[in-house]
């Protein structure tokens, strides 16, 4: 229960914290969960990026600030034309999305120990709904869509023969060398 | 073990996200990095979608969560919230286990 409640505090990005759960509670090691997160995470570096040029670049700020760049805080700021009305949009989001973020773990975690067999309230087809609905945004084109079916595939043709977890990096290794290739042409 | 794989997947993420906001534009304006990294989520989360849905171990199944997964595309689809996909794909799962 510690550990899931550190994860929100510490790693405070949603698809990384479900990945590195849900590779773990399969069966696999922690350090093909951690990949498998840190992997999902690249993403915050892009929008630290986009971001940086709204926050202070210096200090301890930066240090803080660099805690709350996920999706939504990135949304709500790039959506803001002042820069002053930015960097409120992203501290005020990054604030409420974190209290309540932790708040709703904390109440997660303590509720699972009331809780009979997962299974019995169909909560192991939770998961997959949810990287669904975090997956369903970034299909709004042909080539994502293609990759997503595709990643599919990879990863379920690779479970079998492979431990817990690796068929994501294998997927992730892929789709990597395709985006070095399609860009150089 | 545990709590060392946690700690360093924390670190991790936080590098990243330290790393946008610090390094040069230039590395991260590099076309292979902008049009390689937001193509990872997507496969990630699409191979996570379809291992969490059919299989078990090591072994490929079809079971209820298939249904509960349909159930949850349609919930996209109507543009349902986040928790609603999620509870409606949870209540298929147990209510086809119950009949």
């Amino acid at each position: 229960m510690l550990q899931t409640c550190a994860l929100s505090v510490l790693m405070f990005t949603g698809a990384s914290q479900f990945a590195l759960v849900g590779v773990v509670g399969a069966g696999g090691s922690v350090w093909a969960g951690a990949a498998t997160a840190a992997l999902l995470g690249s993403r915050n570096a892009l929008y630290g990026m986009r971001l940086s040029s709204i926050l202070d670049r210096t200090g301890w700020r930066r240090a803080a600030a660099a805690h709350f760049v996920i999706d939504e805080t990135t949304a709500m700021a790039i959506a803001r034309d002042p820069v002053a009305d930015s960097r409120l949009a992203f501290w005020a989001t990054g604030l409420a999305v974190f209290a309540l973020w932790n708040l709703g773990t904390l109440i997660g975690a303590l509720a699972t120990h009331a809780l009979p067999d997962p299974k019995v309230l169909g909560f192991d087809a939770a998961p997959p709904a949810a990287f669904l609905a975090l997956l369903a945004p970034r299909l709004r084109a042909r080539e994502p869509m293609a990759i997503a079916l595709g990643a599919g595939v990879v990863a379920l043709v690779c479970l079998p023969f492979v431990p817990a977890g690796v068929p994501l990096l294998i997927v992730a290794v892929l789709v990597a060398i395709y985006g070095v290739l399609r860009s150089r042409t | 073990m545990m709590w060392a794989g946690v700690l360093v997947a924390c670190a991790s993420c936080y590098a990243l996200k330290l790393a946008g906001l610090s390094l040069p534009a230039s590395v991260l304006q590099d076309a292979r990095v902008q049009r390689t990294v937001p193509l990872v989520p997507v496969a990630l989360l699409a191979a996570l979608v379809a291992t969490q849905t059919f299989s078990t171990g090591h072994h490929l199944v079809v079971d209820v969560r298939t249904t509960a997964l349909l159930v949850a595309i349609g919930m996209v689809l109507l543009r349902a919230p986040f928790l609603v996909v999620v509870a409606s794909a949870a209540a298929t799962a147990a209510l086809l286990r119950l009949i």
